[in-house]
């Protein structure tokens, strides 16, 4: 008998309300842990963590290093499998697709990408097809196509003969976003994607996934490091902390000065900007200069 | 641009393929006792179609006896140390990568050599244990190339070289445990030698063997171009990579395995042919796979019609020739990495 309700009782644990139906990425609870072995304890540990987003929108994940932004980064794009609650693309766990599924799904863009021989600008952009080619993948005209259009959207078709490694580092950018586009993905994931470009770069990269958002309905999660730019450009801001998710909603539901200085550890000045979207300021600490 | 196309892809193999027959053709004509290009040719080609040699006997004797058994092995031995010192390159992420620097040539000799001491009449023995041999030593030695869970490139290569000679020592205390006939034998095979035309098993079976583990490895060549960027990278692109990965070592292994059971530890063509082929056509796998298998055929059966040519009519082991020219490649390229 007892064993029944047990049962019954696990069952409508696990019924975690279900998200809306419009959600296209949705996280409920998911944690992971990480550690140097089976019985060692755990280096690093994120908490369950949630948030949702739907098509169109910009999430952004903002928090000091080590905070869990990556770990939480690769839990979305499935390369690490939550130690507990779930991750879902459209209703599928991300962990559980098989790469080639998953890739046509996801794009990944990353903090660096080494490359080990000179590479062409094109067919570096051309890997983004390989997830739709056969066994030896030879491509076809209608991936030369969407390499192209990819190349043009980020406004670097002029860049196709180069070699990988005699552009700049803003050019770069552009060409591996347009890898990304060519996977003609649901979701496109950015690890820290204007980590060395300049302040106009990095303006213009956010503009541009914006823009790719809303006309080509991507559903787009950047962690960054630049908190006014995440206010000004994400739907919603997810903080974190020392593996822990403190809040998830917009800018200005996040962005509170005693939550921030405390979670930086830093003097900061929060002024509500304009359409409610919030700007930081570091203060320095003048005493010492002033006369 | 301009991708990559089966017409492409045809047109470089077809050519490298012409140049490999008239390398063989010119392999077979020189040596101690010349013979027409007229003759040989006409001969090949009736031979071809099922009839008889026109040559006289004496002469058909070395060129089908002696000259093609020899070539047919260099281009099999060629083929199979280029293609997988081109698959660890690639897997490895480390362009210095190859089967003897590794190592894996040392590991697939001990084996070969364990099982002529242990089980010398059974003749599947050696290929096999050369094939483990080969197997347990790119195992062993991928792992003493990490550093903190990381593949280091340069630790790499110092945990294949010190293997290499760890595992020689190996061989070299087995050695003395046999007679005197044999040790000349086994000291010139271990050198890289084509002499010995009696292969442990059938040429047949040695080259099914070659074209299936090629094969293999040609089926990951479109995911081999994405895992030069790193595992994460060819993952979020939808590669199966512990798969990948298990393909190309066996399949490398396997072709290691096989070339040194037949011929010794040839060095630095698995470094050298690869890296010519590169520059050549560019680093495609889908290309750089066949055209290094061609490759590799044309340079061995070169460097061994040179080095039964240059001293003659002593010669020089095959593997003396190829460690001449490879070695210094080995260096400049090292070099120009540290730069």
């Amino acid at each position: 008998m007892s064993d029944v309700t047990l049962n019954s009782n696990a069952a409508s644990f696990a019924a975690v309300p279900a998200a809306p139906a419009e959600m296209r990425l949705s996280i409920e609870q998911a944690s992971y842990a990480y550690s140097a072995g089976d019985r060692a304890a755990p280096l690093f540990t994120l908490e369950a963590t949630s948030l949702h987003a739907r098509r169109q929108e910009l999430v952004a994940i903002v928090g000091p290093n080590a905070s869990g932004k990556s770990t939480l980064l690769r839990l979305i794009s499935g390369a690490l499998r939550p130690l507990s609650g779930r991750v879902q693309l459209d209703g599928f766990e991300v962990s559980a697709l098989d790469p080639r599924t998953r890739a046509r799904r996801i794009a990944v863009v990353q903090q660096e990408s080494p490359l080990l021989f000179p590479t062409r600008v094109a067919e570096y952009v051309l890997q983004g097809r390989h997830p739709y080619g056969q066994t030896l993948r030879f491509e076809t005209p209608e991936d030369l196509t969407i390499a192209e259009q990819a190349l043009a959207q980020v406004g670097a078709a002029h860049l196709r003969g180069r070699w990988m490694h005699q552009i700049s580092g803003g050019e770069k950018q552009k060409v591996v976003l347009a890898r990304a586009l060519a996977q003609q993905p649901l979701l496109l994931l950015l690890d820290e994607p204007t980590l060395h470009l300049d302040i106009g770069a990095q303006v213009d990269l956010l503009q541009q996934l914006r823009r790719l958002a809303e006309s080509h309905g991507y559903t787009i999660v950047v962690v960054t490091h630049e908190l006014n730019l995440a206010a000004e450009f994400a739907d919603q801001v997810a903080l974190l902390h020392r593996g822990k998710c403190l809040r998830f909603g917009t800018p200005a539901e996040v962005y509170r000065r005693e939550l921030l200085e405390q979670v930086f550890g830093a003097a900061l000045e929060v002024e509500p900007g304009p359409a409610g979207r919030p700007r930081v300021t570091p203060l320095a600490r003048r005493e010492k200069f002033s006369l | 641009m301009q991708p990559l196309t089966p017409k492409r892809l045809a047109w470089i193999c077809g050519s490298l393929a012409a140049v490999l027959l008239i390398v063989v053709i010119v392999s077979l004509k020189v040596g101690a006792v010349p013979i027409s290009v007229i003759d040989l040719v006409s001969s090949l080609g009736r031979v071809a179609i099922g009839r008889s040699a026109q040559l006289p006997s004496e002469y058909s004797l070395i060129v089908f006896e002696i000259r093609l058994p020899r070539i047919l092995l260099g281009i099999l031995v060629g083929a199979a140390l280029s293609v997988a010192g081109a698959g660890f390159q690639a897997l490895l992420r480390n362009p210095l990568a190859d089967p003897y620097v590794l190592g894996v040539s040392s590991g697939a000799a001990l084996g070969a050599i364990i099982s002529l001491i242990v089980a010398s009449r059974a003749s599947f023995a050696m290929p096999l244990a050369a094939f483990a041999g080969a197997l347990a030593t790119i195992a062993g030695v991928y792992f003493l190339g990490r550093r903190g869970g990381q593949l280091d490139s340069h630790i790499l290569l110092l945990a294949g070289i010190i293997t290499a000679s760890f595992l020689s020592a190996l061989i070299m205390f087995l050695m003395t445990t046999l007679s005197g006939g044999e040790l000349r034998g086994i000291a010139f095979w271990l050198m890289g030698d084509l002499t010995s035309t009696k292969t442990p098993v059938g040429l047949g079976w040695l080259f099914t063997v070659l074209l299936l583990a090629i094969g293999a490895i040609y089926t990951t060549a479109a995911d081999l171009n994405l895992l030069l960027s790193g595992e994460q990278e060819a993952m979020h692109l939808g590669v199966d990579v512990p798969r990948v990965k298990l393909v190309v070592y066996v399949s490398a292994s396997l072709l290691t395995g096989l070339a040194v059971s037949v011929s010794g530890a040839i060095g630095y063509v698995g470094l050298l042919v690869p890296h010519v082929m590169r520059l050549l056509f560019g680093s495609d796998h889908r290309l750089l796979i066949p055209t290094t298998a061609l490759g590799g055929a044309i340079t061995i059966v070169v460097a061994d019609t040179l080095a039964r040519t240059i001293v003659s009519p002593t010669e020089l082991p095959v593997g003396a020739m190829t460690a001449m020219a490879g070695a210094p490649v080995f260096i400049y390229l090292l070099r120009r990495r540290l730069q």
